[in-house]
Formats: C-alpha cells, structure tokens, sequence
C-alpha cells in the first residue's frame, strides 16, 4: 500500500537535525517572550477592565473583542505587511534594524495573546470575594493598590492553570509565525520536506516535540492544580 | 500617512464571492463555506469522540481519549500539513486543496468537540440516569433518549463558540493556497502593493464582524439556557 522507504537518519543526525534543533529553540524563544509580554499586557488590559472609568473599560472591552475575534493569522500579516503605515517612523525603523519577521511575530501574538489572559485575570479576580476589596478598601488602600497588595496576588494563584495553557496556546499559535518566514519548528520540518523530500520523517519529528511539550505542560497544570490549588481551596 | 480605502471599494465583490460566477468561489463566501462544512461534520466527529471517550470499557475509552489529547496538543498548521502530505501518498491520488483544509479542521476540532460532547454529558445529574435506568431503559436507550437531548441542548453555546474558532481557522486554509478571504487579500496585497495596512485591516473587521456576532449568539444563547433551567 504505501510506496514509502523511511528514512529516519534524516532527521536524527546531521544537517536535518541541526535545522530542527534550531526550530526548536526559536519556537521556544518565541512562545517564551511571547507569554511574558502577554501576561503583562493581559494583566494591564484586565485591570482597566475592571475599571470604575467607563472610557477606561469600554476602551479594555473593544480592544478584547477586536482581537479575540479576529484570527491570529491575519493579525500577523497585519503587524508584518501593513504596520509601517500606522506606527510611528522612529518605532518602525527600529523594529526593520532588529529580526522584523521575529519581532511582527511577537507583537501579534502578544496582542492576541494578551486579550484571552486578560479575560483568565478577569475571572479570576472575579472568584475573589468582594468583602476583600471592601476591607482593604476601608483600610485605606487606594484601588491600585487594594488590586496590586490584596486581590491579584490571590487571583494569580488561582489564574496559574489556565495561563500554563495558554503558554501551551502560544507554542502552537508561535507555528503561525512560518508565514512571515520566522524559522520556527515548523518552518524547518517544512524546509527539511522540501530538501529531501523526506516529509513523513520530518512532520514527525516536528509532531513528537509539539506533543512532548504539550504533555509536560498538561502535567505541570495537574499538579499544580492538586498539590497546590486544592490543598488551598480546602482551607 | 493617510490610508486610502479606494483599494477595498476596487475590489469588494473580488473579497465577498472570488471569481464567482465566472470561476470558483471565494472569499468571505469560501471561508463560510468551508467553516460551516466543518462544523457539521465534527461535530458528529465530537459527538463519537465524546462518547468513546466516556465509554465504561478502558479498551475504548483509553485510545480515544489519547487521540483527543494527541491532537489537541498539535497545531492546526501541523494537522494541514499532515493531511496535504499524508493524503496523496496513502490514497495514491491528490485531492482538492479545499477538501483537504475541511478534513484537517474536521479532525482538529473534532477533538475540542469532543470536550465540549463529554463536559455536556457528565454535567447531566447522575439522578437522571439512574432513574433512566431504574424504569428499565438500556445504556444505549439511556444515552439516546435521556442523556443526549438534555445534555446537547446545553452544549449550543459552546458549538457556536467552537463555529467560531473555525470561522478564524480557516483563515490556515491560505497555507495550502485555498483562495478564501485571508488568501483572496494575500492576492490583492500582492497586486496593488502600496496598501497592506488597508487590505489587513478591512478583512480583519470582517472577520471581528462575522465572529463577534456569533459570540455575542452564543452568549444570548448561554442565558436563555441558563434562564430556561431556572424555571
């Protein structure tokens, strides 16, 4: 039935490897630096969520439903085709002097990123009960601080499970970054199909690292979730 | 810099309908029409994942649950490729690109489905089953007539928010060259080359306008349940 010889040197040895070894290393640049700007963003974006300004939160709610609801795919060629005419001169000549296809890959999932986080934080911070705003509030801490010192130190806590998963969303949605030519793991199980022809090897091989750390990172929300969350929830 | 909306005007049915009538669909219409496709028919793939993966037998329920957990940790992009790549050598003849996007995001949210199918079923009382049971109803009679019907009615917000994740996915259709509207603005983009940051921006507010409307479906969905259980 399959005409097919496997060839599975190809991609555990030599130059192949090498090609996806380094995917490897810029899918994780990429994810990482990604979550960590998105994890700030989301968290600026759900607190002004919860504003008590209705600019503030009507602004916070646009900006959510914009870009949860547009794909993660044409925001990246937006970012990486129609950018310059938007940005300001300075931050656009800035961005083309360092990696550009990296650095539109970043920013567009940063932002798409950043709203669903946003929307995590916000539940989150919502199961707090609302007599802990009321008690630090009369305390005397102002909003912030009541929200900085009190409520997202809890909420984060709580938030950690489903921000591992979207870490794990990131590292699949970082795929996306192949279109603009970001030499991800996908790019090059692509760039190694092309070479050699050998693509059952190298989809494979691609395959294998995404599910590998989608199982680490499954198993790391479990236990994080019984070892740590649950213990607190009995309390 | 001023933008300059001339180009979406120039070629706005190019964006709705592609070459249609004069050639093959496209656009808006062809990311409809390949997100609807899917939809139908993975959500009959959730439906059987969902209840494999519930099954009371390990020899059923284990494999399906690790084809669950296998493709949920895969990116759609590596699934198209799979099926573009695999398809062709397997049956010894190529299929249609289109066909080959609706297969990949069939099998990928078949998956997610199955999640939504087996979360539905287990938020079911288990009163309900055994009262099923007790009036002396089969497992399989159970499941049809009393499980399901309640359970499914609940899982509608979740379908339409699953319909629209597709709705953006299919948007990946672009990767193997399907001329649906993320393809059809590539192809403009590549035309006229002085206005990406229009042409991006126009389709991006068609997508929101299209996916926005379904979410908000789903939330007025998600409250008329909510309001329908309370009475």
């Amino acid at each position: 039935m399959l005409k097919y010889k496997f060839d599975w040197a190809v991609v555990l040895s030599g130059t192949y490897y090498d090609w996806l070894v380094s995917g490897v290393k810029v899918t994780i640049q990429l994810s990482v630096v990604s979550i960590a700007l998105a994890f700030l963003l989301g968290l600026t974006i759900a607190v002004m969520r919860m504003s008590k300004l209705r600019p503030v939160r009507w602004f916070a709610h646009g900006y959510l439903e914009f870009f949860r609801n547009t794909p993660l795919l044409v925001q990246i060629f937006f970012w990486y085709f129609g950018s310059y005419k938007i940005l300001p001169t300075a931050v656009n000549d800035w961005l083309v002097s360092t990696n550009f296809e990296f650095a539109s890959a970043v920013i567009a999932l940063t932002i798409y990123t950043s709203a669903f986080i946003a929307e995590d934080i916000r539940s989150g911070v919502l199961s707090i009960p609302k007599e802990q705003m009321e008690a630090s509030r009369s305390s005397g801490f102002s909003y912030i601080r009541s929200m900085q010192f009190i409520i997202l130190p809890q909420a984060v806590r709580i938030t950690i499970p489903p921000l591992i998963n979207q870490f794990l969303n990131v590292v699949k949605n970082s795929s996306l970054a192949m279109t603009i030519g970001v030499a991800e793991l996908t790019y090059q199980a692509r760039q190694v199909e092309s070479y050699t022809f050998k693509g059952f090897e190298a989809f494979t091989a691609a395959t294998v690292v995404y599910l590998a750390m989608s199982i680490i990172i499954t198993i790391a929300v479990t236990w994080y979730s019984k070892t740590i969350l649950s213990p607190l929830k009995a309390r | 810099m001023g933008l300059d909306f001339h180009v979406i005007w120039d070629n706005l049915t190019y964006f709705f309908i592609g070459r249609y009538p004069h050639g093959p669909l496209g656009g808006v219409a062809l990311t409809f029409y390949l997100a609807v496709v899917s939809c139908i028919l993975s959500f009959f793939g959730g439906l059987i994942l969902g209840l494999l993966a519930i099954s009371r037998n390990r020899l059923i329920r284990y494999p399906s649950e690790a084809v669950i957990q296998f493709v949920r940790g895969m990116p759609l992009i590596m699934v198209i490729f799979w099926m573009y790549f695999l398809y062709p050598n397997l049956m010894g003849r190529p299929m249609p690109e289109s066909q080959t996007v609706i297969l990949a995001l069939t099998f990928f949210t078949s998956a997610y489905m199955s999640q939504i199918v087996k979360a539905g079923i287990e938020g079911i009382p288990k009163g309900q089953t055994e009262a099923a049971i007790s009036t002396g109803l089969t497992h399989r009679h159970t499941m049809l007539h009393i499980i399901l019907p309640q359970a499914l009615r609940n899982m509608i917000p979740s379908f339409v928010n699953q319909f629209v994740s597709l709705i953006k996915d299919t948007s990946l259709a672009f990767i193997v060259g399907v001329s649906e509207l993320t393809m059809v603005a590539t192809q403009i983009n590549n035309r006229s080359l002085i206005y990406p940051t229009e042409i991006f921006l126009f389709i991006a507010f068609v997508y929101f306008i299209f996916c926005y409307a379904f979410t908000s479906l789903s939330r007025y969905l998600e409250k008329r349940l909510a309001w329908a259980k309370a009475i």
